[in-house]
């Protein structure tokens, strides 16, 4: 469904990207890692458009994320997105986070997106929380009412961009319970973290990084089993130590 | 020194008329230049924060070259140059037929003037919302004026209430200025009475009292304004 075919990208003379080739099917889960500033962010930022590309082809859908006629706001409605620091509307309550896109990009009906977005929120376990303001909400319900938003348009695909990273260690859990149930629904996903626990229990294939190239695309248990590159045996190393 | 304290002129007639006046003018000047101020500032503001370079630039110029005049050139150019550099049938116009001359071009001057300030204060709100908004705003499918609406206005608009406000009661008090061209505002008639009456400590307390009740009435009302529209649990929004 997420085609990439020797994506490369430039910040001025740096490059963050250089031909970058995997892809996402449908229904697959693929994990993203590697060190920081290896362009993991870059990637998925890219899939939707909120970070162009200057070479090569990155097609979602058949569509092509950075052709000149794409109609990119229409594109980003059907791909959800996750971010590493919630990114929740601060002036809304969760709910009206949760419904305003419904209403204003997919013109639902007001009752309509309101129902969706309480089921939404009842199955991430904040139906109680509706009418507080993100500010009111700890980081890990701030970030579960983040992916209920990004559900409630129907995506085709979910992006995750270190969804836990800013979160403290009893809260990354709970946010990771969310993630794993919609994997197991048949979600599709690209998700950059860290968190090689949930990579091996609900990864199809995981991609390892490292200054802007995919040094490895593999099967997440031939990954974990015996990665081929030193770069990453090293990195697994260092993360799994502890 | 001997010095006659006569405060009972304020009240005389027709110098409590004059004040009165005065007072009106000073509003009308300061609102209507508001408006303009606050509108054109906005739009100038988002204009800054666009991602197309030539609006960008567009709205940068105008900046620079907006501040970086002085007030009282801007009096002095709109009122005595611009009619000049007009055709000669519209320049005619806005010397001879233009309806209260000095009236018009101060609203204009001190609009045109305060929107170049405006225009950075919502620039700066909009920045300190961050990126991160932005990009969320245009994940969830919001097109680009969707953006605006729904997702950086209404926090930096809250963001900036405190700037804003002095830039509301300044523009109260370079109104002042127009008195250069002919408007008869409240610091006009107070120079008027001192004329008139010699009772100069007089009339310029009288003048400072009533530009502290504007500018204490403008702080209530923005007060207002911050408490009414605060969000639940945020004490500081640009930090989010």
């Amino acid at each position: 469904m997420i085609v990439f075919d020797r994506v490369s990208k430039w910040y001025g003379a740096f490059q963050a990207l250089n031909q970058c080739s995997t892809h996402v099917d449908r229904g697959e889960v693929v994990v993203v890692c590697g060190p920081s500033g290896s362009g993991k962010s870059t990637l998925i930022k890219c899939v939707n458009g909120l970070e162009p590309y200057q070479a090569g082809s990155l097609t979602v859908d058949g569509i092509e994320v950075g052709g000149r006629k794409t109609d990119r706001p229409r594109l980003r409605a059907r791909i959800g997105m996750v971010f590493q620091n919630f990114e929740l509307f601060p002036h809304l309550t969760a709910l009206t986070n949760i419904c305003i896109a419904q209403e204003q990009v997919l013109k639902r009906p007001p009752d309509e997106a309101r129902h969706k977005a309480l089921t939404l929120l009842e199955r991430v376990g904040l139906i109680d929380h509706a009418n507080k303001h993100p500010s009111q909400l700890s980081g890990g319900q701030q970030q579960r009412v983040a992916i209920a938003r990004a559900l409630a348009m129907d995506p085709m695909a979910m992006l995750f961009d270190e969804p836990t990273s800013a979160l403290d260690p009893e809260m990354i859990t709970e946010v990771l319970d969310v993630m794993v149930a919609l994997a197991k629904e048949g979600m599709t996903m690209m998700v950059v973290t860290h968190e090689m626990g949930f990579a091996r229990k609900v990864a199809d294939r995981v991609i390892f990084m490292d200054d802007g190239r995919i040094i490895e695309d593999s099967q997440t248990d031939a990954f974990f089993g015996k990665p081929r590159s030193e770069r990453a045996e090293l990195f697994l190393s260092k993360i799994l130590s502890h | 020194m001997t010095y006659n304290w006569n405060w009972s002129i304020l009240i005389n007639d027709p110098y409590l008329g004059w004040l009165v006046d005065g007072l009106l003018w000073t509003l009308a000047v300061s609102l209507a230049a508001w408006v303009i101020a606050f509108t054109l500032g906005s739009v100038l503001g988002i204009l800054r924060t666009t991602p197309s370079p030539t609006l960008r630039t567009m709205a940068a110029t105008y900046v620079e070259v907006f501040r970086n005049i002085p007030l009282l050139v801007h009096f002095f150019l709109w009122y005595f140059v611009f009619p000049e550099l007009l055709p000669d049938a519209a320049g005619m116009w806005v010397k001879r037929e233009m309806p209260l001359p000095a009236f018009t071009t101060a609203v204009v001057a001190l609009g045109l003037y305060t929107a170049s300030r405006v225009c950075e204060q919502v620039r700066a709100g909009i920045e300190a919302v961050g990126s991160g908004q932005r990009n969320a705003g245009r994940a969830m499918g919001f097109t680009e004026q969707q953006v605006y609406r729904y997702v950086l206005l209404p926090v930096a608009f809250r963001i900036i209430v405190p700037p804003m406000t002095s830039e509301f009661l300044t523009i109260f008090k370079n109104s002042s200025l127009a008195l250069t061209i002919g408007v008869i505002e409240l610091t006009a008639v107070t120079r008027r009475i001192e004329e008139y009456t010699f009772q100069g400590f007089e009339a310029f307390t009288a003048a400072t009292v009533i530009y502290s009740l504007i500018t204490f009435t403008v702080m209530g009302l923005m007060r207002l304004i911050e408490r009414r529209s605060r969000v639940p649990g945020m004490i500081s929004l640009g930090s989010g």
